[in-house]
């Protein structure tokens, strides 16, 4: 447990707080980006050059458990904000860490999705619906391994400077990014699985 | 072996380095320019001022002078190449074939155009608003200095690739927004395309940075007093301007990664083949292209705003009307970007829709001209450098805009599609518009800058050349336009009777560049002469805005004490209202500055070293640059100790020193 003193310092700067703003507004800018890959989704759903269409190739049993691993990690990010708010460096470190491990399965668990597809012979040069899902999919997975760098630098500076103003700003970033990319993925999950199992 | 060769050269071989005698000769001429640099920096030892005055700097009036330098380099770098167009048009006729080959030609209209917008008007643009932003809300700096620090290296990163092609290797040979097929690997094995992608791709990223900073800095860091709709107009165009970049950068960062993934990785997005879809580049591309033109576009209409109320010395006509035709602008430049591509065919009720909405955006812009016009009536007009630009631009862009309405009827399109008709119409509104803008803006705020104006004499003479020299090159192009002239031509037969016309054109570029000659000229006598034209007071124009409230040049912080207003014009007011005036000692408290720092210095330049090896597939290079990345931006982002403290008694100083020159100059 950490001392009362820490307790009463700590505070996580608001929205209205410029570096906060800044970040949502990035965060928007990031939206557009995805927006445009999905936009190009859309277009190419159906040129599956004579290959495999979604239907064929995604399984809604795997994709969804992706979906429950990193909604559960988005859960226990905030679980680590709320530490955070109070000023509880263990806690902070704890519930970083199992939002790190369940970021890093869903990641394992999309390379493996990945390997499996280029297996079979059904890469990103295939066809041009190939090519779009494995740009938005992987597009998402590299935020991902951008979340988890981050969160292994952030924990090593809580765990060397303590919960200071600095790393307190940057820990609600990370949060806010990490929820950010579990709305994204729901998307995904959504327009790309559910939708390829639905319509053949 | 030959694998380790691969690893460490990628696709490069001594033949890189040849590419005939005029490119070669432009590239070793380029070499040596820089060589002779680094060799002056090193005889007059001035690395180490360089490094901490500028290298380092966060103060954005410093990055704002190193883009505006940067983009007046650019400026004459692709005026060169387009005194090489116009001259191989005006002598490729008939049985001669120009001193130009075709690949030759074709790249440097692609470095023409990539650079003269991504480089020259956004440098321009760029540098203005990190002048002039800060200092006119009345804040001591922007949102995120250091991030600012990034976007400008990165955008210069972006300019090293593009003017590295000319050295190693080659250029794209596919135009300045680089269509597929064309752009794909089938067509354009060579290394020119992966350049043009990279140079956007990393400079692209330095823009949005920058405007998500100064969206942040004029939403959030205003002095007390100004609420939004007392904001200056500057600020307004520059505020609707950012959330365009904010809008459409994205789209370009994806759509060149897509490109690249073709080209690379053998995707099939843009390729026609394999189910790819090449007019959803066209779309794509678009879709930030034709913001992009308002991104631009929207703060120089911010300058004329200034401008044309400071040397009326009336109020700005209709304000608020100014500030809903930028948002109507802002809103409805995402909803005409098919009339670039009528001819795709898609139908007539999409091309009805697209040319209407283009017809429609004339609409606010029409508004903006018409409220210039209005504060000039029974104003009493001082017919400084910058009003003499404003005059230019209100004719020149009128008729340009006209051009384009025309243009946004999908029937007419058809015939001019493609044409040279084209050409006119979007050089006028650049030119016109965009960089006419710009040069009174730079004229306007130098003197808050380096606290002398420029040399006025030179630079209506620089105007007139401007002038008349636009008019030469470019009524010609319209003509031939509308006689049949495609665009990019580099040979056509002489019994179509155009040689006259492209000579006309060749001989108004030529005056175009006697007029950025005497702008050189311009800075050169004036930083001589500074002496003679030295702004004692601060505010040289007699100008209402904050900015002309403080010392020219202004000091780091901007502001001892940190303006309050009530006004919209609140240094014209202050003036006029004797009661207000400032008679009580001021009382200087300590000021919070950010520290100088390189990181900006090497993440742009990891950057760099990481699309130079993308271009090259250069494997190791390619780790090392995003190692460097990574880190370099880890470090950055974990640093806490950013600010220093000016004490109160040193600003008192400054502030004591700046007041005695203004008594005794």
């Amino acid at each position: 447990m950490s001392e009362p003193t820490e307790t009463t310092l700590i505070k996580t700067p608001d929205a209205s707080s410029k570096n906060v703003f800044g970040f949502w507004v990035y965060l928007m800018t990031d939206c557009v980006l995805f927006a445009s890959l999905f936009a190009t989704y859309a277009v190419l759903q159906s040129n599956t050059n004579g290959g495999p269409s979604g239907a064929v190739l995604f399984s809604l049993r795997y994709a969804l458990t992706e979906t429950l691993i990193l909604l559960t990690s988005s859960f226990t990010c905030g679980l680590g904000v709320l530490a955070l708010n109070r000023g509880h460096k263990d806690k902070v470190l704890k519930w970083f860490s199992v939002t790190f491990i369940l970021g890093l399965s869903f990641l394992v668990m999309e390379i493996n999705e990945f390997n499996h597809l280029v297996q079979q012979g059904d890469s990103w040069r295939r066809s041009g619906f190939l090519s779009s899902f494995f740009t938005l999919v992987s597009t998402h997975g590299l935020h991902i391994t951008i979340g988890l760098l981050w969160m292994i630098v952030l924990m090593i500076q809580v765990l060397k400077k303590g919960l200071k103003p600095g790393t307190v700003r940057r820990l609600t970033y990370l949060a806010m990014f990490w929820h950010f990319l579990d709305v994204v993925w729901i998307f995904i999950f959504t327009i790309v699985y559910l939708r390829g199992a639905i319509y053949p | 072996m030959s694998i380790i060769f691969a690893k460490i050269l990628g696709k490069f071989t001594l033949s890189s380095l040849y590419n005939g005698p005029i490119t070669t000769g432009a590239a070793v001429s380029m070499v040596l320019i820089v060589f002779g640099l680094v060799g002056y920096l090193f005889y007059t030892k001035r690395w180490k001022w360089l490094y901490r005055e500028w290298l380092t700097t966060v103060d954005p009036k410093k990055i704002g002078v190193m883009y505006i330098l940067v983009a007046l380099i650019m400026l004459i770098r692709a005026g060169v190449d387009a005194l090489m167009l116009r001259a191989q048009q005006a002598t490729s006729v008939g049985s001669s074939h120009g001193f130009l080959s075709s690949n030759s030609f074709q790249q440097i209209f692609s470095a023409h155009g990539t650079i003269m917008i991504f480089f020259v008007a956004m440098g321009l643009m760029f540098g203005l608003i990190n002048l002039v932003v800060p200092l006119q809300i009345g804040a001591r700096d922007v949102a995120f200095p250091r991030l600012n620090a990034t976007s400008f290296w990165l955008f210069c990163a972006g300019m090293v690739i593009v003017n590295l092609s000319l050295v190693i290797g080659q250029f794209s040979a596919a135009g300045w927004l680089a269509y597929p097929p064309l752009s794909e690997l089938q067509y354009s094995p060579g290394v020119g395309v992966d350049y043009w992608i990279w140079s956007l791709q990393i400079a692209g990223i330095g823009s949005l940075l920058a405007g998500i900073n100064f969206t942040v800095t004029i939403l959030k860091m205003r002095c007390k007093g100004m609420s939004l709709m007392k904001m200056p107009m500057f600020c307004w165009s520059v505020l609707g301007s950012m959330a365009l970049v904010i809008f459409a950068f994205p789209i370009l960062t994806a759509t060149l990664t897509l490109l690249y993934l073709d080209r690379m990785m053998g995707t099939h997005f843009f390729t026609a083949s394999g189910g790819g879809n090449i007019m959803m580049y066209v779309n794509l591309i678009w879709a930030w292209g034709h913001p992009e033109v308002y991104i631009l576009i929207l703060p120089a209409f911010g300058v004329w705003s200034e401008v044309v109320a400071t040397f009326s010395r009336k109020r700005l006509f209709g304000y608020n009307s100014m500030v809903y035709a930028i948002w109507a602008i802002v809103l409805l430049s995402f909803s005409v970007w098919l009339h670039h591509f009528f001819t795709m065919g898609a139908g007539a009720d999409v091309n009805g829709f697209f040319g209407i909405m283009t017809m429609v955006i004339a609409i606010p812009t029409g508004v903006k001209i018409f409220n210039w016009l209005f504060t000039m009536y029974r104003g009493k007009i001082h017919f400084a450098t910058p009003m003499y630009w404003f005059l230019g631009f209100l004719v020149t862009f009128t008729i340009g805009g006209v051009a384009g309405v025309l243009m946004g009827i999908p029937p007419v399109d058809f015939q001019l599609h493609n044409s040279l008709f084209l050409v006119a119409h979007f050089h006028t509104m650049i030119i016109g518009g965009v960089v006419f803008g710009y040069f009174a803006g730079i004229t306007y705020w130098f003197p808050k800058i380096f606290g002398f104006k420029l040399n006025e004499r030179l630079g209506r003479y620089a105007f007139w050349c401007w002038v008349v020299g636009y008019t030469l090159a470019f009524v010609p192009l319209y003509i031939l336009g509308l006689m049949g002239a495609t665009r990019r031509v580099d040979h056509y037969s002489s019994l179509l009777g155009w040689q006259p016309l492209f000579v006309v054109a060749g001989i108004g570029a030529s005056i175009i560049a006697l007029g950025v000659a005497t702008q050189v000229l311009q800075f050169t006598v004036s930083i001589i002469q500074r002496k003679k034209n030295l702004d004692t007071t601060g505010d040289p124009w007699n100008g209402r805005t904050l900015e002309w409230s403080t010392t020219s040049p202004a000091p780091v912080y901007n502001y001892a004490i940190l303006p309050e207003v009530s006004d919209r014009d609140p240094f014209w007011a202050m003036k006029h209202n004797k009661d207000a005036a400032l008679t009580n000692t001021p009382h200087y408290q300590d000021i919070s500055v950010p520290k100088n720092t390189p990181m900006g210095l090497f993440i742009a330049g990891f950057g760099f070293l990481l699309c130079f090896a993308l271009v090259w597939h250069i494997f190791l290079l390619g780790i090392v640059g995003l190692l460097g990345l990574i880190f370099s931006v880890i470090y950055f982002l974990s640093e806490d100790d950013t600010d220093a403290i000016i004490p109160a008694a040193e600003v008192k100083k400054i502030e004591t020193a700046a007041a005695f020159e203004r008594a005794y100059a």
